[in-house]
């Protein structure tokens, strides 16, 4: 299926998404936290979308925001798409996790919480993956500072 | 004494326990610790524990300069150095529009292809080692030092490669590259089918291999497995296939799958794979077109501002590099999808329910490298 025609599928069932293809190869879908979970379900399910295969889960903080970023291919129909979802929230943000429908994400999500401090509802197992219990903060973030281990440039 | 002081810990049952395995054991091949709960001889639950060498290769790329970066990615999957270093190569080019010259794509292949069957190589030696055959680990590294060689000739590392630059290769090939490895790749026709004798047929080795750490091509796709682990159970996925890179366009050859999904068809795989790589190379190899070996660039390189994705295949899967850019000179976010953490993550899936010596022989199939993992 080619991005028009995703864009026109995906859309009838949540008409409120915004889609853009600017500066990305890929049809890039942003959604509300409170829609994720339903859409992903969605996309993973449908025969006609059919996105099995989880290929990356990138935490990105935006400073305005905090968020994670979904790549999802098909394997069957070979199509992709790129699923974006963010929060203002810097205190407690939180996304429900997709660890129920793509096994790869819940390492992929501990790994999140690990460096952004991204929470996921009904994760299985989430702690940090990396860092030990004890660290203070969450390294990638943009504000993250350490003065004794970090070489600023 | 009254019953009712004795209590008892209801999270155990009460002939589990709890063993370390790693850091620092040898069959981790790094320092990876596994966190196994046993019953007896049967593992219950495996659970790693990452961060020994995690150098946050990703946060010193927001810093870094593109020509910076691609040094980084060496450190990651090691023994796929030289594909790592195109990954991200390819990425900045095609942020940049840049026509690469047809003798780097050629080039970068034929080294691929070489680093490939170098990885596959030393895995199978190790992977003989793991479940006691110790003559392996010498013919590995034997074959694996040819390679390493000719690396050595034309680009002066053996194994942080650095050949790789945006815009095409760093100098051009050594003049007796060609010649060194047509004579590899002759001498490596006849040891291959040595590897073959000595191990896939040995019935001890086979018995410690078939129908154990088995993956169906579902939980594959799910679990986000690529490469041999993948492939070894069904799972149609290799990069090289359905997205090619580089020269991979212009050769013929076969995906191989294995259906069977358990470490006999994940190793089957890896060794087929290296007879495939010889076939690209055979292609490509008295066809390397003249022309420059790499195209200028400027100095401090700007990427547009949006975002890039750039897959490839390296040793053990796919290997993803995705690219935020604000326009600057360095990435906004830089994201590595490593083939070892996610094959890592379905272990504890394929492990539950053997026994310990088994999930040393599951382990080597996966063919972890754990700086990939530790980004």
């Amino acid at each position: 299926m080619n991005n028009e025609a995703l864009q026109n599928l995906i859309s009838s069932w949540h008409p409120d998404l915004t889609f853009t293809e600017e500066g990305s190869q890929f049809l890039n879908i942003s959604v509300q936290p409170e829609q994720l979970h339903n859409l992903m379900k969605q996309l993973k399910t449908n025969s006609d979308t059919h996105f099995d295969y989880l290929f990356c889960l990138t935490g990105v903080d935006w400073e305005s925001a905090l968020g994670v970023v979904y790549h999802l291919e098909s394997t069957t129909h070979r199509h992709a798409v790129v699923v974006k979802v963010q929060t203002e929230d810097r205190e407690n943000p939180t996304f429900d996790t997709v660890s129920d429908i793509w096994a790869t994400a819940e390492f992929h999500e501990r790994e999140v919480f690990d460096f952004f401090g991204i929470k996921f509802n009904n994760h299985p197992n989430l702690k940090r993956l990396f860092l030990t219990e004890d660290w203070d903060g969450y390294p990638l973030r943009k504000d993250y500072v350490d003065e004794i281990n970090m070489v600023v440039k | 004494m009254q019953m009712e002081t004795i209590t008892v810990n209801k999270s155990f049952k009460s002939e589990e326990y709890f063993i370390n395995m790693g850091p620092q054991h040898p069959a981790t091949h790094g320092v990876l610790r596994l966190l196994l709960t046993i019953d007896g001889e049967i593992i219950k639950k495996v659970e790693p524990d990452l961060g020994y060498i995690h150098r946050s290769i990703e946060k010193m790329c927001e810093r870094d300069s593109y020509q910076q970066i691609v040094h980084l990615t060496d450190r990651m999957d090691y023994l796929s150095s030289h594909i790592n270093n195109e990954a991200v190569c390819l990425a900045v080019e095609n942020a940049l529009q840049l026509e690469i010259p047809d003798r780097v794509k050629v080039i970068r292949t034929i080294i691929g292809e070489l680093t490939r069957i170098a990885s596959h190589t030393l895995w199978w030696g190790v992977m003989g080692m793991d479940v006691g055959a110790l003559t392996t680990y010498f013919y590995g590294f034997r074959d694996r030092e040819l390679i390493n060689d000719i690396f050595e000739e034309t680009c002066g590392a053996r194994l942080t490669m650095n050949y790789n630059i945006p815009g095409g290769l760093m100098f051009d090939i050594h003049p007796n590259f060609v010649k060194r490895t047509k004579e590899f790749i002759a001498h490596f026709k006849t040891k291959l089918p040595e590897y073959d004798s000595l191990l896939t047929g040995n019935i001890i080795f086979q018995k410690r291999m078939k129908g154990v750490g088995i993956l169906s091509k579902e939980d594959a796709i799910s679990y986000g497995a690529s490469g041999p682990v993948g492939r070894g159970s069904g799972y149609s996925c290799d990069v090289r296939k359905h997205h090619p890179y580089s020269a991979l366009d212009k050769v013929t050859f076969n995906e191989t799958l294995r259906q069977e999904g358990d470490s006999f068809a994940r190793y089957q795989v890896r060794i087929q794979e290296m007879w495939e790589s010889m076939s690209i190379i055979e292609q490509l190899i008295d066809n390397i077109p003249e022309g420059e070996h790499q195209v200028a660039t400027n100095a401090v390189i700007k990427l547009p501002k949006g975002e890039f994705y750039q897959k490839v295949e390296t040793a053990r899967g796919e290997l993803g590099v995705y690219i935020i850019s604000t326009g600057t000179k360095s990435p906004y976010r830089l994201k590595f999808r490593s083939p070892g953490f996610s094959n890592l993550s379905l272990l504890n899936h394929i492990a539950v329910g053997g026994k310990i010596g088994d999930l040393v022989a599951t382990m080597a199939t996966l063919d972890l490298v754990i700086p990939d993992i530790d980004r």
